[in-house]
């Protein structure tokens, strides 16, 4: 069994190219996280992307050469821990089926069974239970799809925003039903991507919460664009922000003024 | 049908643009869902059943060749004629072949998708046989001289309104002043014009469901009974079916029936579920003195051992249209042929081709709902991912997305050349959002046309991370 | 080359890797000799008592009307009873079925009743069916000299009787039983499996009874014999 303590225990994070270039701060909370939930973190700079864009538009010669190079540049550590359900899910459920067989199928086996999404990593793994933060004010949660279909996240996020001093969570109608970014498909189909996306801001509205969160950056993007766009007031952020305590940034979308 | 699955977008801008339909797709959304859940939870047994009906459809799939003879045998020992259809316009030759050996002026039909795919109404009648369709949905769908939205629910993107003023233009014999406002005076008219039209008719053609290799017997379920109206009242019966529609044994059915209903509309069994074995037998009062049974094969065949064999494991029960967000938007009539929703998506492109369907399989968020409720367990987003690969390979998809994501990929694929181009762009583009986010953004037309694009924060993480570790270094030093 | 020998010779070039013919052909045969059970919901297995009072709900949830009587001998004041509370004439269409054909129809002198196939214009029609489904309140009829199938569908009252002793728990157990009545691999012509009235929800989704089978469906459970 697992004699080593949390802190020998390393974790590489896998901080998603969205997280990188749009929102440091969701990196910056999971780094807290994962730091007060006792392990190592450690970021490998040779990191760039899951691969989902190749591997969703039928390259799959790119998205092998990606893979390979985030399995060498991960797969020593403990854990590789992402803030993201579809990151996430990249590794662990669509790598193995990346490679046939032979050594890469075995490497892709072996990290895919480390890889863990944020939230599901501290409630499954790391055992916490509750953080010790304080945000007050009613949030509705949006389970984006990858994790909720391909990695069972459902129940997690809840149970940690549950532990937030002074938060409410209101639900929103279908909080399961997609929201219409699928990557590249809300810029193949804007049009459709668009009334997807209207349906979920309505269901956001219904919920009545002031604020609207998620695990996915690319959805978060989405809905806080289209929201901001109808001129909702609804303030959005990455779940990870509000469970580290750090919404000293403004909401996703929105500057200091 | 023409195949209008190459304009899509132009169909969903349309689809999109009619109030209407929304109204009506919210008819979709609200019902079937609720009710497929409740059904579901109903059963303890369900999801074991799911993978009870995938190992069938599997092991059938696996043995297809030697269950569709055992079929064949049982269906002539029973004293019905096995018919075998490479393509569609062979099935349509045999079909009518057999209408004409029976001189026949009027055909009723139970709903078939199959006679949809072979485009069998209007063959029939280019060649002097009336075909009626008997199913409600199907019924006012034909006079509208349009096509299915729906492969269990045809007329679902229609409202009472439309069905009336239908009506009144076919139904002339009947009184102008009758009240045709609500569904039930809808109902009870088409019910008494088709009575008319099963005793008219010379023969009967059904769908089926499933075909059982045990006992050489065809199986439909439906809830209204004009299967069985179609099938009991004319001289002949014809069976159109493709040929993955086979399972083993009565056993088998037994297991793919408790998912089907409950899948497609919600409940634990349709109204009638009717097995039919062979023609009327010697002293039997009612039934067909002829039963045929078209097998159609139109590209099926081509599907085994290649990736796209689990596709036909599909039962036809709708729950993965019902089910998706693209469908609930747009309808089935923006996919442009006979099958809607995500098993069109995988479906179409094998039997019109990829280069038709290319945009059918792109037309998905990958959100996976249709897989995690389809009965029999078919990975359609790994299916149509399947098909953006050879559509990738055979360099299929625009030039702009290609040369696109190939620029990306040269970045991504090169982890410092990455860091070097984000480290600037990024802090960059920033400084231009000033405000948060933008309101429209070169080459981002797709996005800002809907939403604002949220601006980055400022510099990228890693540039941050490096700094803050660098930081670390010195304060330890 | 014929479109048969061409559609499966494309299947057994495709499946053929792995396994040869021969072994496959064996394979199938043996599966569908055996014809293995699944997954039978534990739903349908009760005792007997429980097995018929959730055919009865279950019947009655998809809005078929359901009776008990004591005994077949009660049957046609049933069906007399059921014309009477509907204003419907004192007439049904029946099959000469031997176990309806048993019952004292003389008892109701003012039903009159019409024998063989049945014709569009029957208001009521009356089968036996030789089984009940409690899993899924579901009544299962077949077809022969004495059963028209016409009586299950014209009509647009079709009451149904069925022993309380033929309900059985599951599917599985029906398939068995007409195993054993018309021998492995052979079925009568149609098998009818009822679950309520004929219904549609075409338009609008908006469910309506009566589409083109029977408009009420009236299941008469005989308790006795």
């Amino acid at each position: 069994m697992n004699q080593q303590t949390p802190q020998s225990r390393r974790v590489g994070l896998f901080v998603t190219c969205l997280v990188d270039l749009f929102r440091p701060s969701i990196g910056f909370a999971s780094v807290k996280l994962l730091e007060d939930a006792g392990y190592t973190v450690d970021v490998p700079m040779a990191q760039t992307c899951c691969g989902q864009p190749a591997y969703n538009s039928g390259d799959r010669e790119d998205t092998i050469a990606i893979a390979r190079k985030t399995i060498e540049t991960f797969e020593d550590y403990d854990y590789i821990v992402a803030p993201s359900g579809s990151c996430a899910g990249m590794l662990k459920k669509h790598y193995p089926a990346l490679f046939k067989d032979g050594d890469w199928a075995e490497r892709a086996k072996a990290f895919s069974a480390k890889v863990y999404e944020l939230t599901s990593f501290l409630t499954d793994v790391a055992g916490v239970d509750h953080v010790d933060v304080v945000h007050p004010g009613s949030v509705t949660y949006h389970d984006s799809c990858s994790g909720l279909r391909e990695l069972g996240i459902r129940e997690q996020p809840r149970k940690l925003l549950r532990s937030v001093g002074g938060l409410e969570i209101k639900e929103m109608p279908e909080s399961d039903v997609c929201c219409g970014f699928g990557g590249t498909f809300c810029v193949k189909y804007p049009d459709i991507s668009n009334r997807i996306v209207e349906d979920k801001t309505d269901s956001i509205r219904q919920s009545g919460a002031k604020t609207l969160l998620a695990g996915d950056l690319g959805c978060l993007m989405n809905m806080a664009g289209k929201l901001q766009r109808q001129g909702s007031d609804v303030e959005v952020r990455h779940v990870a922000e509000v469970l580290a305590g750090m919404c000293d940034t403004p909401a996703i979308g929105r500057r200091k003024d | 049908m023409e195949i209008r699955s190459p304009a899509f977008k132009e169909n969903a801008r349309a689809a999109l643009d009619d109030p209407q339909l929304r109204h009506a797709l919210e008819h979709v959304k609200s019902g079937f869902i609720v009710k497929r859940a409740m059904a579901a939870e109903a059963l303890p047994e369900f999801e074991k059943l799911r993978d009870s009906s995938k190992a069938i459809k599997d092991e059938t799939l696996a043995n297809l060749d030697k269950y569709l003879e055992a079929y064949e045998t049982k269906v002539t020992e029973s004293g019905g004629h096995v018919h075998w259809a490479e393509s569609a316009a062979d099935a349509r030759d045999i079909i009518l072949k057999i209408c004409q050996s029976v001189g026949a002026r009027t055909v009723t039909k139970g709903k078939s998708m199959i006679s949809e795919e072979i485009e069998l109404n209007d063959f029939l009648e280019g060649n002097g046989v009336q075909p009626v369709e008997t199913d409600l949905g199907e019924y006012i769908i034909q006079l509208r001289g349009e096509h299915p939205s729906h492969i269990i629910a045809p007329a679902v993107h229609l409202a009472r309104s439309q069905v009336e003023a239908d009506f009144r233009r076919v139904h002339t014999h009947l009184p102008v002043d009758r009240d045709l406002t609500e569904p039930v005076t809808l109902l009870s008219e088409a019910r008494k014009v088709l009575r008319a039209k099963y005793f008219q008719a010379d023969v009967g053609i059904t769908g089926a469901n499933f075909l059982v290799a045990e006992t050489g017997t065809s199986v439909i379920v439906t809830n209204e009974g004009n299967g069985d109206l179609t099938q009991i009242l004319p001289k002949v019966h014809i069976v159109l079916a493709s040929i993955e529609k086979i399972v083993p044994t009565l056993s088998d059915l037994s297991q793919v029936l408790r998912v089907l209903a409950r899948s497609a509309t919600g409940q634990d069994m349709s109204v009638y579920t009717t097995l039919s074995t062979g023609p009327r037998r010697a002293g039997d009062p009612d039934g067909p003195e002829q039963y045929h049974v078209v097998l159609l094969d139109n590209g099926r065949s081509s599907m085994i051992g290649t990736e796209f064999q689990e596709m036909l494991r599909c039962i036809r029960c709708g729950a993965c249209m019902n089910h998706c967000p693209v469908y609930h938007a747009v309808g089935g009539h923006t996919y442009g042929w006979v099958y809607p929703g995500p098993m069109g998506s995988v479906l179409t492109p094998s039997l019109i081709g990829v280069d038709k369907a290319g945009h059918l399989p792109n037309a998905s968020t990958f959100c996976g709902r249709c897989e995690a409720v389809c009965p029999v367990r078919i990975p359609l987003p790994k299916m149509m991912r399947h098909w953006r690969e050879r559509e990738f390979s055979r360099r299929l998809n625009p030039a702009t997305q290609r040369y696109g994501l190939k620029a990306w990929a040269f970045f991504a694929r090169r982890p410092r050349l990455y860091r070097l181009a984000t480290s600037i762009g990024i802090p960059v583009l920033s400084l231009f959002g000033g405000r948060g986010r933008f309101k429209s953004l070169p080459l981002a037309g797709g996005w800002t046309r809907h939403r604002d694009m949220p601006a980055p924060e400022g510099r990228t993480f890693m540039q941050e991370w490096k700094q803050r570790e660098a930081q670390k270094q010195g304060a330890r030093i | 080359m014929s479109g048969r020998e061409a559609i499966l010779n494309r299947l057994r070039v495709a499946l053929r890797e792995g396994k040869d013919d021969a072994t496959r052909e064996q394979a199938v045969q043996a599966r569908i000799a055996a014809a293995p059970r699944g997954v039978v919901p534990m739903r349908g297995r009760l005792p007997d008592d429980d097995r018929v009072t959730l055919f009865c709900a279950m019947a009655q949830k998809v809005s078929a009307t359901v009776e008990r009587v004591g005994s077949s001998a009660n049957v046609p004041g049933a069906v007399a009873a059921y014309l009477r509370q509907r204003n419907l004439p004192a007439r049904v269409r029946m099959g000469a079925d031997a176990r309806l054909g048993a019952m004292p129809w003389n008892t109701e002198p003012s039903l009159e009743i019409d024998s063989g196939r049945a014709q569009d214009e029957d208001l009521a029609g009356v089968s036996h069916a030789i089984a009940g489904i409690a899993e899924t309140g579901t009544v299962v009829l077949h077809s022969g000299q004495d059963n028209p199938t016409t009586v299950n569908f014209l009509p647009e009252h079709h009451l149904v009787v069925v022993r309380a002793k033929d309900i059985v728990g599951d599917l599985e157990t029906v398939f068995d039983q007409v195993r054993q009545t018309f021998g492995k691999g052979h079925m009568p012509r149609t098998l009818n499996f009822i679950t309520g009235p004929s219904r549609s929800a075409d338009i609008e989704q908006t469910l309506l009874l009566g589409a083109h089978g029977p408009r009420a469906l009236h299941v008469i459970v005989v308790d006795g014999d």
